[in-house]
């Protein structure tokens, strides 16, 4: 093991106990790392957008000839004018141009990406193969769907069928509330096993190699 | 002027996403404009994060310059951004520890110092989700006993040893725990949250094309 790999390990030990520290209660040692993580996250994405954005898709092709880009670079300039009180408006022009043009794309793809797929997906003929399981699954998917629009339905008060169905929309929520949590814990024991054996590994491993 | 003007832009760049949708890009000026405009929009929202940064940057040089209580925090922040964004500003044929290729400063920081911080703040979570189950799952009623009953048998699905124990009772419960729960109810559920997001999503898309939503325009 070379000394700059060693130092690399010892880097990442001394990070990985420090954020582990606050298991036991806030601490200086934690705060150092919790400030220093923040940091290094901003500066990870000024370097991101430095790169993919202005240079890759707003420096390079203006450079090429593409000179209207200027006109979005303006707008994104403008956006600083948040941090004078008096021409603070201004950036409202920008942020209009780009809440607008989100609002166009998502209205489209929303309705016609996600709505009518989900809906066609859901509408499965029950013969249509794959024997009783395959049916079986059709009509709970089909059940589960509307009751559960149902229960976020608020429109209207919760009686009678609507009152039934938004009961059964709740059970069918907390299963899969259930099996959304069970996974998401999966999930996060399956990255604490990483940093564990990292440290049992890789770190207690290193001193193998001082001592 | 302040309102009119951005509620007229929001208005029209919305509205030509919308028309472009039924033209084909290639073929058409109304598809060649959508895709320009698709460009312009990445370079404008990528302007907006970095107003976020100059915005975290002022706020902890205003920490550090009024000398606040835990200021020294604020300064360590405020030089982790600039380690970590200057030398990835600069270009790499200047030296190989500038840019952010394999070997820059902007890399070895991310891979040995963020990336590993990021892990372990999502594997701490594990204590805290375990810490509030603890807490919070009791079968004090069908529907808390169905998501614990659910949660437990996810949980045991998910590990060898834990499907090792389900087909102590069944062999084919952890197939059935797949197809009937995370395929079937779970999906089932996730779909109707999805499409009922999706079209509160295009509902308010169309309330601020129109201008009646205009919170993000802010006061004044």
């Amino acid at each position: 093991m070379s000394a700059v790999e060693m130092i690399q390990i010892w880097v990442m030990a001394f990070f990985t106990l420090a954020i582990f520290s606050f298991l036991y209660k806030d601490n200086p040692v934690y705060r150092v790392a919790e400030h220093i993580f923040a940091g290094l996250s901003a500066g990870y994405y000024v370097g991101l957008i430095w790169k993919s954005v202005i240079i890759q898709q707003l420096w390079e092709p203006m450079m090429a000839g593409s000179w209207w880009l200027i006109i979005p670079g303006l707008l994104g300039a403008l956006m600083f004018a948040r941090f004078w009180e008096k021409i603070s408006w201004v950036s409202r022009i920008s942020l209009a141009f780009v809440m607008g043009n989100t609002a166009g794309i998502f209205l489209i793809s929303q309705l016609h990406g996600l709505v009518l797929p989900q809906i066609k997906a859901t509408m499965l003929p029950l013969g249509g193969g794959g024997g009783l399981t395959a049916a079986l699954l059709a009509i709970i998917i089909v059940l589960g769907v509307i009751s559960t629009l149902i229960y976020f339905y608020f429109s209207k008060e919760h009686k009678g069928a609507l009152g039934v169905t938004a009961k059964v929309g709740i059970w069918f929520i907390m299963i899969a509330f259930g099996a959304h949590f069970g996974y998401t814990v999966m999930a996060r024991i399956s990255l604490l096993i990483g940093r564990v054996y990292f440290l049992w590994n890789d770190w207690l491993g290193s001193l193998a190699h001082i001592f | 002027m302040r309102t009119v003007v951005p509620v007229i832009i929001a208005f029209l760049s919305g509205f030509i996403m919308i028309v472009a949708f039924f033209f084909n890009p290639d073929k058409t000026i109304l598809g060649k404009i959508e895709s320009e405009v698709l460009v312009w929009v990445t370079i404008v929202g990528g302007f907006t994060l970095l107003l976020g940064v100059v915005s975290i940057t002022r706020v902890n040089w205003q920490a550090v310059k009024t000398k606040k209580k835990g200021w020294i925090y604020n300064f360590l922040t405020l030089l982790s951004i600039f380690v970590m964004a200057i030398p990835a500003m600069l270009p790499s044929s200047w030296s190989p520890f500038f840019g952010d290729s394999s070997g820059s400063v902007y890399d070895w920081l991310f891979n040995y110092i963020d990336a590993p911080m990021m892990g372990t703040m999502f594997a701490m979570l594990a204590f805290y989700i375990a810490s509030a189950a603890f807490r919070a799952f009791r079968a004090r009623n069908a529907e808390a006993t169905l998501l614990l009953l659910t949660a437990v048998l996810v949980m045991l699905w998910r590990i060898p040893m834990g499907e090792a124990f389900l087909r102590l009772f069944s062999d084919s419960l952890p197939q059935m725990i797949n197809n009937y729960v995370m395929n079937g109810v779970n999906l089932a559920v996730q779909r109707g949250i999805l499409i009922g997001a999706a079209l509160g999503a295009a509902s308010m898309s169309l309330r601020i094309m129109l201008g009646i939503e205009r919170t993000y325009m802010g006061k004044g």
